[in-house]
């Protein structure tokens, strides 16, 4: 992977402004940053707090990939993407994509392009907790079986 | 006769996998040759409480999605990998 793209996995809050000063280039004149915030509520279900567990060597190897295939595909050269884990409360910033391009067109898309490929491929997982429980998105965790929950 | 010599492997585990088995990783002893498919079919039988979320669980080889029929190696590291919701 070339100097100018970077990945991190944290349990401490995300800088987007740090993170968003490293794809700033003065031969970039667009600079494209997603934030990915913990939501209050699910299907009208009050959510506390988050929890993401995450496998960071893989998760490591995935973002990488990423990136690459935004060189590939936008000619980006830079990229960051950053991820936290651990306990996330509400209103906080899980996850932050940021890519500098020399024109808006490609940094919207590789941004687009990478924050749904994490979304697919990432080893990352998020439990929300509710005032009566918890569970893991995209499974049923109740006592007698864990099956698949329709993913959206 | 032949005898296949056994190769051990690292389970490793997350989310609901690591709360279910109350474990982050296993170690397990297999008869060479095993494949993906048949270790899962193996943990099935030893740990039932897992359920049908195996049908729905893909299974990464030494950090990379393998497939089904991947042959195992010795110190091989696999990791169940759950429906993902990162982001």
């Amino acid at each position: 992977m070339e100097s100018g793209k970077v990945t991190t996995i944290t349990s401490e809050q995300l800088d987007p402004e740090a993170i968003t000063a490293m794809v700033r280039k003065d031969a970039n004149g667009a600079t494209a940053t997603f934030l990915g915030t913990t939501r209050d509520e699910t299907e009208g279900r009050a959510v506390l707090h988050l929890e993401y567990d995450i496998y960071p060597t893989m998760a490591y190897k995935v973002f990488e990939t990423i990136l690459d295939e935004l060189t590939e595909k936008w000619g980006i050269a830079q990229a960051v993407i950053a991820h936290r884990y651990g306990h996330v409360p509400i209103g906080e910033i899980s996850m932050v994509v940021a890519i500098g391009s020399p024109h808006r067109k490609e940094a919207f898309a590789a941004c687009a392009y990478a924050v749904d490929r994490i979304k697919e491929i990432a080893p990352v997982w998020k439990k929300e907790f509710y005032g009566d429980g918890a569970e893991w998105v995209g499974c049923h965790t109740d006592e007698n079986s864990l099956s698949l929950r329709n993913q959206k | 006769m032949i005898t296949h010599p056994n190769v051990t492997i690292t389970v490793l585990l997350f989310a609901m996998y690591r709360e279910r088995l109350n474990k982050n990783c296993l170690r397990l002893t297999v008869e060479h040759p095993a494949t993906v498919f048949s270790v899962l079919q193996q943990l099935q039988i030893e740990h039932p409480d897992i359920g049908p979320l195996v049908e729905h669980t893909l299974v990464a080889v030494n950090q990379e999605y393998a497939e089904s029929d991947r042959i195992l190696a010795e110190g091989d590291e696999l990791a169940l990998i759950p429906p993902v919701s990162g982001g």
